[in-house]
């Protein structure tokens, strides 16, 4: 008999949803888009089997669409994740993520010295830098030292 | 086109284009046959060093009293409200609104480019830390430019501290314009970083590594040496094993051109020896000295009076 395909979280009527987010990624991700402060309904899981990635994770919001420069961010933890939006439980839109050209706010410059780091108040402010083998550099506007993937901290 | 540098803040070398660039020196060498110009007319200039500074701190001072300008500041935050808590954006909002102008010297790497954005007035970075000095990367050219006659199609070797010295990683990416050729001379434990390399390969300029200095000189037309700096490395052993590394002496200069020249941003310990002092081809001191007629031109050229 073949087995049943269950959801594991309910469909949503009107929102989006964003899939294909590696397993480890999901809190940052809810963190990155200020999921936390938001009021709408928000349904997440992790470690979800994907016959793509293994291990997956996913974010479902009521009732809310993203402007693409906000949901671009989340391709610095996700890269591979997907946006779908839907409307009366149909899908009107589906795309991956790209990586914005510049990144402001959400990253701490690495360089202890860099004055976001040592005075109140300064935003942090990035250009991004894509080198051949896809490696992401962030180039901070300030300090002008490159933070690299691996240093990559949230706000 | 007329080139116009009015209201434009001077942070890193490359916010000015290589003509802009060459704009600011043709002014510098007018400030050098004539030093003494009343352009500033009482106007005030803002020196704030936040850190000890010699030479950066007095040709600038200089230079705006050969403009016949004035200058409020400090050289060093003792007696500050900095020292009382207050923030760098408050105090060069209080500060743009007595001065023209502001130079500015902060140990903080990237305060010089957030100062330029909080000030209404605009701002000359004087060294921010490890990050950028660009006016001495100006003066470095003028030197260049005066003792070769051009700044094009020039072999420059590039001695000593080549990871965490400022000056060398600006005066690349300047020269970088200009078709030069380089050669890098320096311990393995201070190789010029990729990320200033890239700059090299990115114009398909010719670069050369060497670890002994003589192999270098008799091709130079400018031997760039700089001090091995012992507060950048955190065990004391390792500057030992590298203080010494390079040590230019008269001799060493019979095998270079005619036209090569010794330039060094000073200060210097003991990688000149002083039997170069003498020498024709020593030209660290007249550099430190083209420094107040490259201020002279940056100061003037910002507020519009060239």
């Amino acid at each position: 008999m073949e087995k049943r395909k269950e959801l594991v979280v309910s469909a949503i009527e009107n929102g989006t949803v964003i899939d294909h987010i590696p397993a480890d990624k999901v809190f940052q991700v809810v963190k990155i888009l200020g999921l936390e402060k938001v009021s709408n309904p928000v349904y997440f899981g992790t470690n979800v089997e994907s016959k793509k990635y293994g291990k997956k994770g996913f974010i479902k919001v009521s009732d809310k669409y993203f402007a693409p420069e906000d949901v671009n961010k989340i391709a610095l933890v996700a890269p591979t994740a997907s946006i779908i939006e839907i409307k009366e439980f149909e899908v009107i839109n589906k795309q991956t993520v790209t990586i914005p050209d510049r990144i402001e706010h959400i990253v701490k410059c690495f360089n202890p010295n860099c004055v976001t780091n040592k005075e109140h108040d300064v935003p942090t402010k990035f250009t991004v830098i894509k080198d051949e083998q896809g490696n992401i550099k962030l180039h901070c506007h300030y300090c002008e030292k490159n933070t690299t993937q691996d240093k990559l901290e949230f706000i | 086109m007329s080139i116009s540098l009015k209201n434009r803040s001077l942070i890193s070398i490359s916010d000015y284009s290589p003509e802009e660039i060459c704009h600011v020196l043709d002014i510098a060498e007018d400030f050098e046959k004539n030093p003494h110009q009343n352009l500033l007319n009482g106007r005030i200039i803002a020196s704030l060093f936040f850190e000890p500074s010699t030479r950066t701190r007095l040709s600038f001072e200089t230079a705006i009293q050969l403009l016949g300008g004035n200058v409020i500041g400090f050289s060093s935050t003792a007696g500050t409200s900095i020292q009382k808590g207050e923030s760098l954006a408050d105090t060069i909002t209080m500060v743009a609104s007595y001065a023209d102008l502001i130079v500015m010297r902060n140990p903080i790497e990237g305060s010089a480019r957030f100062a330029s954005e909080v000030s209404k007035v605009p701002v000359i970075n004087a060294g921010d830390g490890a990050n950028q000095h660009p006016t001495q990367c100006m003066l470095d050219l003028y030197s260049i430019r005066k003792t070769q006659g051009t700044l094009e199609n020039l072999e420059i070797t590039l001695v000593g501290d080549l990871k965490y010295g400022r000056t060398v990683h600006s005066l690349v990416e300047a020269m970088c314009n200009f078709n030069a050729k380089f050669n890098l001379v320096s311990p393995v434990e201070l190789k010029l970083p990729s990320v200033v390399k890239q700059h090299i390969k990115d114009r398909n300029l010719e670069y050369h590594q060497y670890t002994e200095l003589e192999d270098a000189i008799p091709h130079s037309d400018i031997i760039y040496m700089t001090r091995i700096q012992r507060e950048r490395f955190p065990d004391p052993e390792e500057y030992e094993k590298v203080k010494n590394s390079y040590v230019l002496r008269n001799y060493m200069l019979d095998a270079s051109k005619p036209n090569c020249r010794v330039l060094h941003p000073l200060p210097r310990v003991n990688e000149i020896h002083v039997d170069v002092d003498a020498n024709p081809k020593a030209y660290y001191f007249q550099q430190a000295q083209n420094g107040v007629y490259a201020r002279q031109a940056l100061i003037a050229s910002i507020l519009g009076l060239k």
